[in-house]
Order: C-alpha cells, then sequence, then structure tokens
C-alpha cells in the first residue's frame, strides 16, 4: 500500500501511541500496567480545567513565562540575511525549557499521589528542574546521572543536591544518559506502588512522548501570538536542537499544519557524522529500532547493539530521538541537519560576543545552522531560534575545549 | 503439534516433579565455553534452558545479568552467533527445549522473519522477550505462534486479574511468574505470596507456570519448587560463572564445572520439593 500523507501532522500519536511506525510501548510487563494508569490519568487531567489553570499560573509566576521572542538584531546584521528571533526559553526559572514539561508532570504525580519522583538527567537540566519542582511540593527525588555527565556537568550536579535531591551516579554502560534512563527504569520496576518516572525528553514509552510535547508546546504556542504581535504574521521557518527532541517539538508542533514555515532540527554532530560512534545524530546516522519504550531512529551496530554516540553537549548525547521526530522525518515535513562540536563552540562564542547572551551548548548546535541558513534567506525572512537553555553550567566545559582562557 | 517443552512439562508431570529452567548468557564469557555450559547443563539437572541473548541495554536485569551480557559482547556474540551455538548444542541433545531470552533490538534488526526461520532451524522451542507485552504482540508474538515458536510470556506482581486474561491470552509453552516487582537478582520474594501469585494464575490458564527472580540456592528453589510447576535460576548461575572467571574475565578450568555444580545442587533442591511438599 502507497503510504498517504496525513491530512494534518497534529492528530499523533494513535490509541497505541504510534506515530506512524515509530513510538509504541515497548516495555516490561511490570511496567505495562503502569503506563496504562499514567496514561488514564493524564487523560483525565487534560480535560480537567483545574489541572491547565494550575499549569498556567506556575508558568507564569513561577517559571516566569511567557518568555520573551527577541529580536537578535546584531545577529541579523552579521548574517546579513533572513530576520533571526530568539525565543528565550534559556530565562526560565532553572535555566533552560526543561521546568515547562516537569512542572506538568510533577502536578500529575501529585494527582496520581506519588509521592517519590525519580528521573534521568543528561546535562543536568532535566535534573535540576524535578529537583526544583520536588522541592517546591517537598517530593523525594532521585536523579539517575551518567557517571561521566556527573563529572563533566558538576554545577548542576550541586545544584540538584542543593535542592535536596539524591544524585546517583551510573556506573553501568557506557556511564551517560542512555544509561541514566536504563537505571531509572530499573528503579520504576521496582518501585512501583509509591513511584511516578519524570521522563525529561519527549521519548519513552507511550504517553511519555505525547505527554512531554504537550507540556512544552507552550513554547510554540507563545511564539505564535508574540510573533503576531511583534511582526503581525507567521514566522517563515523555525529551528531547534536535537537530543530527544522535546524542546523542537515544542516548538515545532503547534506549526506543522502551517505549511508555509519551513522547520529545521538540529542534531549533535560530534566529531562529524562520518565518525563511527563520533556523533550523536540518531536521524542521520541511525536507523530504526526499538529502545527505551518505543521504536524510533537508533545509534546501533549491525547486530542492533546500542551505541555511545558523542557530542560535546551531554544533553545532546543519546543514542536515540523521540519517536514523533522519527515519523516527521520519514514523512518529510521537518528537516533534520547536524552540527558539530566545533561548529557549536564557534556559534556559542559568536552568540556571547554579538548578543550578550550565553547560550547552553545544545542550542548552539541550533544556532550553528542559523548562521549557515540565515546568509542564503532573504532580510524579509522571519527565522525564529529556539533559545532553549543557558550556558552557566557549560562555561568549564567550553573553556577546557578553547584551551582555557 | 506437540512441543519439546509440552512435552517435557508432562514427562515432569507424570513423574510429580517440577521442572528446573536454568538461564545462561550465551558468548558469556566465550562462545566454546558457552556450547560446553550448555551441553552440561541437561546431565547437571536442568530440563529446560533459557539463553540469553546478549544486549547493551537489558532494562529489566541487574548488574551480574547486565555485566553477562557485555561480557558476550566484549568477546564478539551476536544474535547470528548465538544461533549457531544453538544449532551446535541441538545436534547432540535432541530433547532438551531451548527458550531464547532477551530484548527485542537485536531481533528487529536482525529481521522478524529471518530470525524464525534461524531460531526455528536451529532448534529453538521459545522466545522470551522482556520488551514486548501482549500491546505489541503484532511485532513478534503473533509471527513466532505461527512459525511453530512457544512465546512465552512474563506475569508480574503488578499484572492484576483484570489484565492476566491479555497477558495469558497469545502465552505459549508455560508462563513465566516474576516473583518480584523489580530487576533479576533482587530481593529473595516472599513464599507464600508466590504461592497466592500460582494459584491465580492458575485460575486462569492450563499452562505451567515457572516462577522466578530471586531463586539464589537449594533452599529457595525448593520453597519455590512446592507451589510452582518449574523454578527458573539465573543471577546465581552467572555469579558462579563470573567467580570462576581469571581477573581478564576470561574461562578457566573450573568455569564449567563452577555452573555445573551450581545446577546440580538447584536440581536436588527442586527435585526434594515434592517430598517436602508431600509431608
Amino acid at each position: 500500500m502507497e503510504p498517504t500523507l496525513p491530512n494534518s501532522f497534529r492528530t499523533g500519536p494513535d490509541e497505541h501511541g504510534h506515530f506512524g511506525i515509530f513510538g509504541g510501548r515497548f516495555v516490561a510487563e511490570t511496567l505495562m500496567p503502569l503506563i496504562l494508569d499514567l496514561e488514564k490519568a493524564y487523560t483525565a487531567a487534560k480535560a480537567d480545567p483545574s489541572f491547565q489553570a494550575e499549569l498556567d499560573f506556575l508558568a507564569k509566576h513561577y517559571v516566569g513565562r511567557p518568555s520573551p521572542l527577541y529580536f537578535a538584531e546584531r545577529m541579523t546584521q552579521h548574517l546579513g540575511g533572513a530576520k533571526i528571533y530568539f525565543k528565550r526559553d534559556e530565562l526560565n526559572h532553572t535555566g533552560a525549557h526543561k521546568i515547562n514539561n516537569v512542572l506538568g508532570q510533577i502536578l500529575l504525580a501529585r494527582r496520581m499521589g506519588k509521592s517519590r519522583i525519580i528521573a534521568e538527567t543528561g546535562a543536568g537540566q532535566h535534573g535540576v528542574a524535578t529537583a526544583t519542582a520536588c522541592a517546591k511540593y517537598g517530593l523525594e527525588c532521585i536523579v539517575y546521572m551518567g557517571a561521566v555527565d556527573v563529572e563533566r556537568q558538576a554545577p548542576n550536579v550541586f545544584r540538584m543536591k542543593m535542592l535536596g535531591a539524591t544524585v546517583v551516579p551510573v556506573q553501568s554502560g557506557s556511564r551517560t544518559l542512555k544509561d541514566a534512563m536504563n537505571e531509572a527504569l530499573r528503579d520504576w520496576v521496582t518501585n512501583v506502588a509509591d513511584t511516578f518516572y519524570c521522563i525529561g525528553t519527549a521519548a519513552g514509552p507511550h504517553p511519555y512522548p505525547m505527554m512531554v510535547r504537550d507540556f512544552q508546546c507552550v513554547i510554540g504556542n507563545e511564539v505564535r501570538v508574540q510573533m503576531q504581535e511583534a511582526e503581525g504574521r507567521l514566522p517563515d521557518s523555525l529551528i531547534a536542537c536535537i537530543g530527544g527532541g522535546s524542546n523542537a517539538i515544542g516548538l515545532f508542533h503547534p506549526f506543522l499544519d502551517d505549511p508555509s514555515v519551513q522547520i529545521f532540527g538540529v542534531e549533535a554532530g560530534g566529531h562529524g557524522i562520518d565518525q563511527k560512534n563520533g556523533h550523536a545524530a540518531s536521524l542521520a546516522g541511525g536507523h530504526p529500532g526499538v529502545l527505551h519504550g518505543n521504536r524510533t531512529y537508533l545509534l546501533m551496530d549491525d547486530d542492533g547493539q546500542i551505541l555511545e554516540g558523542h557530542s560535546i553537549s551531554a544533553g545532546l548525547d543519546y543514542p536515540g530521538i523521540g519517536p514523533e521526530h522519527s515519523w516527521l522525518k520519514e514523512s518529510g515535513r521537518v528537516t533534520y541537519l547536524n552540527a558539530t562540536d566545533k561548529e557549536a563552540l564557534d556559534a556559542f562564542q559568536l552568540c556571547c560576543k554579538l548578543e550578550g547572551i550565553i547560550p547552553a551548548l545544545e542550542p548552539a548546535h541550533a544556532l550553528a545552522k542559523v548562521t549557515e541558513l540565515a546568509p542564503k534567506l532573504p532580510k524579509d525572512h522571519i527565522m525564529v531560534m529556539n533559545l532553549c537553555g543557558r550556558g552557566d553550567k557549560d562555561i568549564f566545559n567550553v573553556a577546557e575545549h578553547l584551551g582555557g582562557m | 503439534m506437540t512441543t519439546r517443552i509440552d512435552q517435557r512439562f508432562a514427562a515432569l508431570k507424570s513423574e510429580g516433579r517440577s521442572a528446573l529452567v536454568t538461564f545462561v548468557m550465551c558468548g558469556d564469557p566465550d562462545m566454546a565455553t558457552s556450547l560446553e555450559i550448555l551441553r552440561a547443563l541437561p546431565k547437571s539437572g536442568a530440563d529446560i534452558i533459557e539463553v540469553g541473548m546478549p544486549f547493551t541495554d537489558p532494562m529489566a536485569d541487574g548488574p551480574s545479568i547486565q555485566a553477562a551480557g557485555l561480557r558476550a559482547l566484549k568477546n564478539g556474540a551476536t544474535l547470528k552467533s548465538t544461533l549457531a551455538t544453538v544449532a551446535e548444542f541441538r545436534k547432540t541433545e535432541a530433547d532438551t527445549p531451548i527458550v531464547l531470552m532477551g530484548y527485542y533490538n537485536p531481533i528487529y534488526v536482525y529481521g522478524v522473519d529471518r530470525f524464525l526461520v534461524d531460531a526455528k532451524a536451529a532448534g529453538v522451542d521459545g522466545l522470551i522477550v522482556v520488551d514486548l507485552p501482549p500491546e505489541e504482540d503484532s511485532e513478534l508474538c503473533l509471527p513466532a505462534l505461527k512459525a511453530g515458536l512457544s512465546f512465552i510470556r512474563l506475569a508480574t506482581p503488578t499484572t492484576d486479574d483484570k489484565r492476566l486474561p491479555a497477558v495469558l491470552a497469545n502465552t505459549s509453552g508455560f508462563v513465566y511468574y516474576v516473583s518480584i516487582t523489580g530487576i533479576t537478582g533482587a530481593a529473595i520474594p516472599d513464599y507464600s505470596k508466590v504461592a497466592h501469585a500460582v494459584e491465580r494464575i492458575k485460575r486462569h490458564t492450563n499452562l505451567p507456570v515457572a516462577v522466578g527472580f530471586g531463586v539464589k540456592n537449594a533452599q529457595s528453589a525448593q520453597e519455590i519448587a512446592v507451589h510452582a510447576d518449574a523454578v527458573v535460576v539465573g543471577t546465581a548461575l552467572i555469579d558462579a560463572l563470573r567467580r570462576s572467571l581469571d581477573e581478564n574475565d576470561k574461562a578457566t578450568a573450573t568455569t564449567v564445572s563452577a555452573v555445573a555444580d551450581m545446577v546440580k545442587d538447584i536440581a536436588a533442591g527442586v527435585q526434594s520439593a515434592r517430598s517436602k511438599a508431600s509431608k
């Protein structure tokens, strides 16, 4: 049967959690009843106006939303092409978009009567956001973090501990984000009664990819309104970095059915995607497979063994990607690019110098592609980049790469 | 069609005892040693053999089985070489059922149809794939049943009476009851709860019920065997194997016997369960 283009790109997933062939519920039986419960609870919460009202209140008064849509004037002049706007999600409380999703999940955990929250984290931004929300609501918080990441993201480890979370360095496997996720799943399988697993990206078994996306859509929804105010029209293109892809799907999703809006996702090209196991670009260098509860593009060898991947950015250093992105790639709606470590470092410095904003290394990957795309575009082309995290956590890492400063 | 698994359970039923199901990781620490271990298992008292398919990210397994899989992968184990080892085992052992156990991704990447053909040809009798719940039956379970392989499902303490029928619907061979919520090799289960759970499952199915996760020695095996049709032991064997390795994780002269001796010990526990029960 010929695949047909959908009438809408915004209707997924289906009732089994599938985006085309991607997504699904590939979990051990012990967890299956838990994710069914979660789906039921989320569906009920979504239909309850008081849930959304509480989330909106927190977004405004605790997170500081809406985050500004900022015209990056000097960057625009420097590149000499498209008009560039930054969506300033790095100004959120805790310094990244992660808090948007965490607050939604923590409110849901409270509705479900769960008292113990577990999370995985790579760069530590999701861990910090989770520790923050748990502190606010007096919930026990355990964060699994690869031992390698504990080392390279020391400031965030300290922040989580200050916020009262227990940070567990994961020593198994490659000791990065994927192993942290394995360990969090092992915890969940063991502590089923009182524990809520707060996943940090739009991946994992259904309903997580859908739920995390929904919570992050506040980004794109705000951009629609703000761009109307600023320019009186829709943007012409959107661009965001992708590890698991939650900041990107949050920006993209509200625009998927606007065909005039071009959409670009930027994966981590590490040392270059021609380098075997030297990058974290699952879409560019991987194949469909099944890991962590969903079918999606994965970095793996010919035997289906998962590769570690590499990126300078701990937040993008994951061998998979959210299943909706895999589907958006195959359907052709979103164009996926990648940026190397070096390109990201250059963009990082450019942003500091021209805009007085220290970006996280993750959105620096998106910015690297902005610097490539924008000069070729006309001056009336409006491009929105999601500046999804601030770079405070990265300054020592960057300094080291630049040979000390 | 009567399968090796059905025949084995029928024979044990007439003997009036439970089955001992042993789990070993294929290729741990290397394929040649693994084959020797597989060959030693039936004569040491293993009634059914679960052969682990190594995977980098075994998210329902504890540290012992994770490490075993990584040792095997480090020494070049693949799904293809795992199937070849089973085929080699089958040349000299016609009756002991072989159940492949692992995770879906290596099978998916190998190609489901090709995998089923090759597994059947190698003499595999059944599959346990941890991350394929009934919600994903169309992936592998239904094709496997069609290919004449048993698909053995895990039931857990979180599988309530409402959900059990769905879990059991396409299960064949036996049902594997995971006695704890947790990963392999974790806590010792509460035996009275296990007895209750086995009874609960048996109200829904005529299939034999095997119990695993937390069987550590002859005594815990005996406690379980009183209540269950089969006892599964895995982590304890992997730990015995690991203790026999040299400092570079290479097999030594005692590796095969370390596993075989522990199987003999646990088999004695399983076989004494009936006399204990009838006391």
